[in-house]
């Protein structure tokens, strides 16, 4: 019966033609992978193939130029909105953004993603939140949930000694120059093709000129936050959701 | 009785024995194999029950490495 099925007029799903061959380095279940792979399904969509320039951060997506066959850049820690900046200013016609955990966008890189931000940059900004630093070893980052243990903050996350959890999207939406800022995730089927949804406008809104957007998704890091990817999924449903809710934060339509 | 049969090809180097396919999944279709692993030391995910499949393809989509293809026809 499988082989009646297996054939190319009967295909539904495959990994993505931009998507090449290369192992991802990132730990098994790990949210960067379904993320990766809805941006190559969105700029093959887009036919923007040869005009899609990406720039990556430091931190666990930092060899995302790896996986994904379009121009990529290389940024300094946090750098990547002011390089996609030079790169959209110079470049009008590509298509650029910007690709960011919460260290490089919410930390290292918040001068850098206000301002570009506030300049309407006609870029994408696509923020990975998982609340922790992942590529070094679980450490405490400003989106890191209060009572949330990581291994800098071993007995939680104490507000009197490290203060609040930065809801950086909220603070973007305020922004004049952001078109579309919206927080999604990935941790089911349905989730997944929202947020391809979200992806498709914010890609139509930089090239029409409208300003900058921005898309966050909240996701997992199960190795730092020592849990198996699907008890990482529940978790995060449980405590991420309520405190950084899903949903459109902005979305100018003109 | 189900109107589409599915089946879910997939690349057993590349999987790296996340799970989230399984969980995914909602005829329960897919198992990771209790012995077999690929070279890289991970327990690849199989089909359990083909017959179950009816090519959502729920499993593809949240598979962070690409590893699944799925295929689906409508049956008479």
């Amino acid at each position: 019966m499988e082989n009646e099925i297996i054939k190319p007029e009967n295909l539904v799903y495959e990994k993505p033609k931009l998507m090449n061959d290369n192992a991802m380095h990132y730990c098994p279940g790990c949210s960067h992978g379904v993320i990766h792979k809805l941006i190559a399904e969105v700029i093959a969509d887009m036919g923007m193939e040869e005009e899609t320039i990406g720039v990556s951060p430091v931190g666990c997506a930092v060899f995302a130029y790896n996986y994904i066959d379009i121009d990529w850049e290389e940024a300094a820690h946090g750098r990547a909105p002011a390089l996609a900046t030079a790169i959209k200013r110079l470049n009008p016609n590509k298509m650029v953004f910007t690709y960011q955990g919460d260290g490089d966008l919410a930390a290292i890189g918040t001068a850098e993603t206000i301002h570009a931000a506030n300049r309407g940059e006609n870029i994408v900004i696509i923020f990975v939140n998982n609340a922790i630093y992942g590529m070094t070893g679980g450490q405490m980052a400003p989106t890191t949930l209060i009572g949330m243990k990581t291994s800098t903050c071993p007995y939680g996350r104490d507000v009197a000694l490290n203060g609040f959890p930065l809801k950086i999207g909220n603070i973007l939406a305020q922004l004049d120059g952001t078109c579309y800022v919206t927080r999604q995730s990935v941790q089911n089927a349905a989730a997944v093709r929202k947020a391809k949804k979200a992806l498709r406008k914010a890609f139509e809104n930089s090239m029409a000129q409208k300003g900058t957007s921005v898309v966050e998704f909240v996701s997992t890091c199960s190795s730092g936050w020592k849990m198996s990817p699907e008890q990482a999924n529940q978790w995060m449903e449980e405590n991420m959701f309520p405190f950084y809710p899903l949903g459109d934060l902005k979305n100018v339509e003109s | 009785m189900a109107k589409f049969r599915g089946a879910v090809v997939v690349n057993t180097e590349r999987c790296k024995g996340c799970n989230l396919c399984v969980v995914a999944c909602p005829s329960d279709v897919l198992e990771l194999h209790p012995r077999e692993v690929n070279n890289k030391g991970y327990h690849y995910v199989y089909m359990k029950s083909p017959d179950a499949c009816i090519g959502c393809a729920s499993c593809g989509l949240v598979c962070p490495d690409g590893c699944l293809t799925v295929y689906k026809m409508k049956i008479e």
